[in-house]
């Protein structure tokens, strides 16, 4: 018998195993990890129809999804609020490039990893701050926290915290909007480790034979919590559309022009054929699981080359090349945004706390509902 | 009136409201072509054709979820589970999910939907088809727990659950299908929700009930009529939210009070009605609230043992002897 370890992927993993490399380096996996970014788009900015304006507003965008999250980062560490924070920080060219790309009408649902995807649907800086803080002028009125910011009216459908638990959810947005005979598409995002979930596959299987207006879309970061992709889910994860029959395409998620290209094209489609598709965005997230994550299971050196890779200095330097900006512009922005978040901080503190009266409202829609005493 | 099988009942509520709201929907297995496992949904694929009345896979997790994203963006969903035997797969998204979206984007969204079907024991039908999951789901916040069990009732209570802005689970029993009784043609006689009904007048022990078993108790109640014991039926109707008011009002005049749930013992609706008792009308009472339930083994199969596992008539009188301090 082949000396293989019980419960190891196989291919490279298990014959490293079988003869081990003595690199003697302190971290080193036997794994393959993080993931394979696929070519960016070779498209410029002009041919995608990009003008100088909006890669301005997107840069400024993904700038503020970060210094938010930093900002956010620094009051947890001071005990300003509490609970879970899931950072989305080298995610946030997806957000960008996917809702540049959508109509504004178009449905956005994701899981708990969420608060770049609300700052990008239009809850202020003030709101999502309030939020975290647990304080009656979050996007949320305090009731959800960092796993559950929602703006319905601009169709962000929330952030939520069971993995896989939302995805049927995205199925019943679109079912709605095909239903109602609405021009919406519906983007449901979820993280690598929901692939593995029963709920993706049976809202698979439906979308597909009820072709609705929907796309799947795996933020694939490389990590469910700290087991790699590679040790959680067999073979590649866009193979999973293989057996529905489901358009599917695989993206760089850590270029934003890249995740804009892609996202147009597919959503356009969908708006003529009303298919669904099943999509792998490759990123990568620089921080940990949550706040209490230590990390051991990945190396600096992967870190530092996907450092290499950020997505927002990715960015800056096609506005510098261009011409589309200077520096000194580039740096107007950044102020701009560190004036915005400590606006946002200092919103957030000095917000009240909900009255405890609101304990009881929001469970029901009637004015005067019974609860069980 | 007209008198109608407890599936005609559901059925005319179901027509009645898909032919007021063209945003209610109704979606499981079996409902369209094949008219229903249980023929709830015959005939209404040909009023309504495929858009709205819709076959799914054996995928309870799926399109329970399907449900719930469809009612937050607008739609009425009526979800039918084959048995809540098999909703336990979608438990995710109606306890996670259904419940909770509202309270946790503070009010953004409401979840107008309805799952609804088949509920506890239904003879033999083995361990995994046999429970009653009523105070498992009355258990969540969130959620509106109905299980009538009369036709009359099921069709007011089931069009008030569809008009409803929240999520409302609605309990039915195979074996009640086919059970005929009077029910109000009016489209718009509606039966509110969280009101129980007191079926049958008397003064000497009350029967708390609700669901299939009712007619189990309305049998008890006749046998100790023989022996000159007036029993006093309350059928909660609605578990939640239960109508602990009626209940009690009875209790006042009889202060006495057996309670008949055909669910297993440990935290189950009896429990909840005799801790409520014990709270609000303890003053009142003559003799400690007994329960009349399951036992705290699963369903057996064979029909003997069967016999012996599920409430009979006996226990209810026997419950009521007990206390009237007769036994």
């Amino acid at each position: 018998m082949t000396k293989e370890a019980i419960f190891t992927p196989v291919g490279k993993a298990a014959a490293e195993l079988a003869s081990p490399k003595k690199s003697g380096k302190k971290g080193t996996s036997l794994f393959e990890k993080a993931v394979d970014l696929p070519e960016p788009t070779t498209a410029t900015p002009a041919k995608l129809g990009l003008k100088k304006g909006q890669l301005l507003e997107m840069f400024e965008s993904m700038v503020l999804q970060r210094r938010f999250e930093e900002r956010a980062m620094q009051m947890y560490q001071k005990g300003k609020f509490g609970g879970f924070l899931h950072l989305y920080i080298g995610q946030e060219a997806v957000s960008t490039g996917t809702t540049a790309a959508l109509k504004e009408d178009d449905d956005i649902i994701t899981a708990y990893r969420d608060h770049g995807w609300g700052l990008v649907r239009g809850i202020s800086a003030r709101e999502g701050m309030a939020e975290l803080f647990g304080k009656a002028t979050g996007c949320s009125k305090g009731k959800g926290g960092s796993m559950h910011f929602a703006n319905v009216e601009k169709h962000f459908w929330g952030g939520y915290g069971i993995v896989g638990g939302h995805i049927p959810l995205g199925g019943g947005l679109a079912f709605a909007n095909k239903y109602k005979g609405l021009d919406r598409v519906t983007t449901c995002f979820m993280g690598d480790g929901a692939v593995d979930q029963g709920a993706l596959h049976e809202t698979m299987n439906m979308a597909q034979l009820w072709k609705l207006p929907v796309m799947f879309i795996v933020e694939n970061n490389g990590y469910a919590m700290g087991t790699a992709t590679r040790r959680h889910s067999t073979g590649e994860l866009w193979e999973r559309a293989l057996g529905y029959g489901m358009k599917h395409r695989v993206v760089n998620g850590m270029d934003v022009l890249s995740v804009y290209e892609a996202m147009k094209e597919m959503a356009d489609e969908v708006r003529k054929d009303s298919m669904p598709w099943f999509i792998e965005i490759r990123t990568y997230r620089y921080r940990g699981h949550s706040m209490s994550d230590p990390q051991k299971y990945r190396d600096k050196d992967e870190m530092e080359e996907f450092q290499s890779l950020d997505p927002i200095e990715r960015l800056k330097t096609v506005l510098l090349d261009k011409k589309m900006a200077t520096q000194k512009a580039i740096d107007a922005i950044y102020e701009k945004v560190e004036e915005e978040v400590m606006d946002a901080v200092e919103f957030a503190d000095n917000s009240p706390f909900p009255e405890e009266s609101a304990l009881y409202e929001d469970m029901f829609s009637e004015p005067n509902p019974v609860y069980h005493k | 009136m007209a008198e109608l099988q407890f599936r005609e009942a559901l059925r005319q509520a179901i027509d009645e409201e898909m032919a007021r709201d063209e945003n209610v929907f109704i979606m499981g297995e079996e409902v369209s072509e094949y008219n229903g496992a249980y023929k709830v949904t015959e005939g209404l694929l040909e009023t309504y054709g495929f858009k709205r009345v819709i076959d799914t896979p054996i995928a309870e997790l799926g399109f329970a979820g399907i449900g719930v994203g469809a009612a937050m963006n607008g739609l009425r969903p009526i979800i039918e589970f084959m048995t809540f035997n098999f909703a336990v797969l979608a438990a995710d998204q109606i306890i996670n999910h259904a419940s909770k979206v509202k309270y946790m984007l503070g009010g953004q969204v409401s979840v107008p939907i309805v799952f609804r079907g088949p509920n506890a024991s239904a003879g033999q039908l083995g361990a995994t088809h046999s429970v009653a999951y009523e105070s498992m789901y009355a258990h969540f916040p969130g959620i509106k727990v109905i299980h009538p069990s009369e036709p009359g009732d099921a069709k007011g209570l089931l069009k008030s659950a569809i008009r409803d802005n929240d999520t409302v689970l609605f309990m039915e029993s195979e074996q009640m299908y086919g059970l005929k009784g009077e029910v109000n043609e009016d489209p718009e006689h509606l039966i509110p929700i969280g009101k129980a009904a007191v079926k049958r007048e008397g003064s000497d022990v009350t029967l708390v009930t609700h669901g299939k078993i009712y007619h189990t108790v309305v049998k008890a109640a006749a046998e100790l009529a023989k022996e000159g014991i007036e029993a006093e039926i309350v059928d909660l109707r609605t578990v939640k939210p239960l109508d602990i008011d009626t209940v009690i009002a009875s209790v006042k005049k009889t202060h006495r009070c057996v309670v008949v749930d055909e669910a297993h013992p440990f935290a189950g609706t009896a429990a909840e009605v005799g801790y409520l008792l014990q709270r609000d009308a303890f003053d009142d009472l003559d003799a400690p609230v007994v329960r009349v339930t399951l036992p705290d083994v699963s369903a057996p199969f064979s029909k003997p043992l069967f016999d012996a596992w599920f409430p009979s008539v006996q226990d209810v009188v026997d419950g009521a002897k007990q206390v009237l301090y007769k036994s």
